[in-house]
Parts: structure tokens; C-alpha cells; sequence
């Protein structure tokens, strides 16, 4: 049988009690534009038809650091350590306020990114890999992971289209076709935002391929349409609530 | 992983700090030692513990509506000192000037831990700090502090006291409890990291005298020339 999450993944919180947490932790990791969240979406309608009650998480922003962390994304004055830090503490806030009251009254939370998103992004950017798994042992060790797997190839389409262009260029008005930190401009891996994206997205693929063995995810093909990911990730996540 | 706050760093310039719980004098003795440095014709630069223009709203705003955890309120001032570190100590210390901090790593390692976060938690996210060529720790009984703190002003603050851990309905019960605690860590970390003591309790001039003497010594041989980085070629 599968338990709740009963473990922190480093030195923890001290001062939290986690024998008592009754939900799951369930996450979805993957690349920019796999499309995590409308499959999150459509989980969570399926699970609370099945009586289930599901709350849903993002990365990044909790009411408490969303200035401190637009602020320090609109400035150029980005120190390695300073945004891991502004990510952590932002992380921190979600956990103890929204994910482990969630699953100590015993709901289902789906959590679209998590830790390894910050562990694949910091360490591209040349932080320590040790450093940023210590900084984040306060988390809850998820019940399962499923990565949305995407070769860059098939990525590439998905994120590059004439809807998205259009989009952020004309109706966001960015000024920009492509995303800055998706095409991880503040590297420069390329002579413009096009071959940037696809060097940065490369790297982020092989820290996703490297954490799939370190942390045991499981993956789950993202390459065909969405009702061929969607039954998988359903087929993953069955395994997981049909252990009870 | 290397905690870099473990060995000497390589910079030019020097980084004395000090440390020691509220109502230790330690903010006096460092503006007297400013004031001293400066007539001796050195460089130096001040900063402060907690006041980052990146993150010092978000603490503040989280203090006042009592917001933080032990964890979150450990993570901010670790935030703000990375900016810090970044922008105002290492650049200076790179250029080869004296820069002088009010309150250092060593105030979360004993403050956060009292709150309740992992010991080596705290100093492994502390882990890329620049360790320091002189480090204070004015050391002070508890009561002693109060009495100073209460002498200037009417009461305790909030998170001076220690209130939100509702130690004591009573700010300066809760202050006695609080203080005490990181007291107990201060003396923890002074062996730990050998930080230099001094009894805080004696008259201010007395203190200042010490302290200059053992600035004095550790400033034999330094010579205030910036550190010149290898040319980068460019694309």
C-alpha cells in the first residue's frame, strides 16, 4: 500500500509533524511547453469525479513573494544564489501553507513543477547541485512523479507556433515573439532567442533524463496527442490510489 | 559540497563583522570602530543585517501580518544576504576596502535554529558566504541587555521577544526566553567557528579599547589594493 508522504526529501522541518498527512502528493515535471497544465486540469475534474478531493499547485509565486520575485525578474541584478533563494523561500510559503495543509485534511494535491524544476534550472545556470538539494531538504518527498517526456525536436513546434507568436508579440504586447527565460536568454546559448531556446531546453532535457533515474520517475511519453499522454498519466496515477 | 565561510577568502580587502543577541552594544562598538578606521585614513564600507532593497518589504510585510514560518523567515534573510553578499560586500572586498557588518551568518545560525529550522540546514544554505577575517561576538547576560534595550525605549519589540513562537504572553518574559535560547546557540557557535569574545557588560570605552587592539593586530600586513581580474576576451 502506498502511504502519504511520510518523508522530507533532506534535513526537513523540524518543527512540522508529517505522521498525520492522509492525502497524495502528486506532481507533474517536464519542459516549457509540454503542456502540463491542461493535462493537470483535466486530472484533477477526472479524480474528483472519482470522489476525490484535489487541490492544484504551480511553481513560483505565492502571495507572499510574487513582488520580490517580478521585481528581481524585471531587474538585471540576477546572482545565482540570491534568485535560488527567492525561489526556495517562495517554495517554502506554498509547502506550509497550501501543500501540507492540503494533505494533512486529506486531499489529493497535484503539483505542476516541483523541487526538480529548480534542482535542472540552477544547476544550468552553474549553482552547486549539492547546494540547491540542500537548500530545498525542506520538501515533502511526492508519493509519485511523472515526467512528460518531449524530445526537443517535437518541442520545438509546440512552443514555436504561429498562435504563440502572435500572441505574445501583438495581444501580451512583451515585445517579444518567444519567451525570455523559457529561451533562457539570461545565458545566451545562441546568437538569438531561436537557437537559445534550443540549447537551453536541450540542457533542461538532459537534467530531466538524468533526475528520471535518480529519483525514480516515471515517464510518460509526451509526443503524442493529448489523449494518448492523458491515459497514460491516468494509467500512472491509478497505480499509485488503486494500492489502497 | 564546500562551505566556503569555512576557509580564508582571497579577496584584498578585509571583512570584520560582529555579532551578539539585541541590547549587546555590538551596533555601538562597530559605528565607534568605523569612526576610528576612517580617521586612520582607511576605505570602509557598512552593512547592515536585513536591509536588502530586494527582499527587506517582503520580510517586513511578512513580520507585520505574521506570515512567516520558521522556514520562509530563515530562506528571506538568507535571500537579502545573497543580495547583499553580491552587491555590497564582495565588490568592496574585491576593491581592497574594510567592510564592516553589523550582524552576520552566524545571527541566523543561532535565531533560526532557535525557531526551529535544521541546524545543517541553515549553514549549508549559508554555504557560499565569504568567511570573515575578523569576527566579534560581544556576549552579554540577558538581563543586562534588556535593561539597555528598555533604556532607550518603552517596550520590547514583537520579534524581539520572541512572541510569535508564543513562548510568553509577557514581552519581557518572552524576551528573557527567546534571547536565552540564542545565548545558548551564540555560545555553541563562538567555539565553532572561534569567534573572538568580548564581555559585553563592561563600559563601552573599555570594549572599544580591546577591540582596536585586536583590529590592530589583524590589520598588520594589510595593504588596500584592488584585486585585478584576469582579462576576458571578448566575443
Amino acid at each position: 500500500m502506498i502511504q502519504a508522504p511520510n518523508k522530507f526529501f533532506g534535513t526537513g522541518l523540524p518543527y512540522v509533524d508529517i505522521t498525520d498527512l492522509k492525502g497524495r502528493l502528486l506532481v507533474l515535471e517536464g519542459t516549457d511547453g509540454v503542456g502540463r497544465s491542461t493535462q493537470i486540469a483535466d486530472l484533477k475534474a477526472w479524480l474528483e469525479l472519482k470522489g476525490y478531493g484535489v487541490v492544484t499547485t504551480g511553481w513560483t509565486r505565492s502571495p507572499l513573494m510574487v513582488r520580490a520575485i517580478d521585481e528581481a525578474k524585471a531587474g538585471h541584478t540576477l546572482n545565482l544564489h540570491t534568485l535560488s533563494l527567492l525561489y526556495a523561500a517562495d517554495f517554502a510559503d506554498r509547502l506550509e501553507h497550501e501543500i501540507i495543509p492540503a494533505l494533512r485534511a486529506g486531499f489529493i494535491v497535484l503539483a505542476d513543477r516541483y523541487i526538480y524544476t529548480a534542482f535542472a534550472r540552477f544547476h544550468l545556470r552553474g549553482a552547486d547541485p549539492t547546494w540547491i538539494r540542500r537548500v530545498f531538504g525542506f520538501a515533502l518527498e511526492p508519493n509519485l512523479v511523472m515526467y512528460m517526456k518531449l524530445g526537443i525536436e517535437e518541442l520545438v513546434p509546440r512552443v514555436i507556433n504561429p498562435e504563440n507568436l502572435s500572441r505574445r508579440y501583438w495581444i501580451d504586447r512583451s515585445g517579444e515573439g518567444m519567451d525570455y527565460w523559457e529561451s533562457g536568454m539570461d545565458l545566451r546559448l545562441g546568437q538569438d532567442f531561436y537557437d537559445s531556446f534550443v540549447e537551453y531546453q536541450k540542457r533542461m532535457l538532459e537534467q530531466f533524463d538524468l533526475m528520471a533515474t535518480e529519483y525514480n520517475f516515471r515517464v510518460v511519453d509526451a509526443s503524442g496527442d493529448f489523449r494518448d499522454t492523458n491515459r497514460a498519466l491516468k494509467e500512472s496515477i491509478l497505480t499509485v490510489l488503486e494500492h489502497e | 559540497m564546500p562551505r566556503t565561510f569555512d576557509v580564508p577568502h582571497p579577496y584584498s580587502g578585509r571583512l570584520i563583522i560582529v555579532e551578539g543577541i539585541d541590547g549587546s552594544g555590538k551596533s555601538t562598538q562597530l559605528q565607534l570602530l568605523q569612526k576610528w578606521l576612517v580617521s586612520l585614513g582607511h576605505q570602509v564600507f557598512f552593512t547592515e543585517w536585513n536591509s536588502s532593497a530586494l527582499v527587506n518589504s517582503t520580510i517586513k510585510r511578512g513580520k507585520k501580518k505574521d506570515l512567516l514560518t520558521p522556514t520562509t523567515f530563515s530562506v528571506l534573510h538568507a535571500t537579502d544576504f545573497a543580495d547583499r553578499l553580491t552587491h555590497l560586500i564582495i565588490p568592496p572586498l574585491k576593491a581592497g576596502m574594510i567592510v564592516l557588518a553589523d550582524r552576520y551568518i552566524y545571527t541566523a545560525f543561532s535565531r533560526d535554529v532557535v525557531r526551529g529550522v535544521h541546524r545543517d540546514w541553515v549553514r549549508d544554505m549559508y554555504g557560499f558566504a565569504v568567511k570573515p577575517d575578523i569576527a566579534f561576538y560581544f556576549r552579554v547576560p540577558i538581563d543586562v541587555a534588556l535593561r539597555r534595550i528598555l533604556n532607550g525605549r518603552k517596550a520590547i519589540k514583537y520579534h524581539e521577544a520572541g512572541m510569535d513562537m508564543g513562548l510568553s504572553d509577557d514581552p519581557n518574559d518572552g524576551f528573557r526566553e527567546f534571547q536565552g535560547r540564542i545565548l545558548t546557540e551564540y555560545d555553541r557557535i563562538a567555539s565553532e567557528y572561534g569567534l573572538t569574545v568580548l564581555d559585553a557588560s563592561q563600559p563601552i570605552e573599555q570594549q572599544q579599547s580591546q577591540m582596536r587592539e585586536w583590529v590592530r593586530e589583524r590589520l598588520v600586513g594589510y595593504r588596500p589594493r584592488p584585486y585585478l581580474p584576469p582579462a576576458v576576451e571578448l566575443r
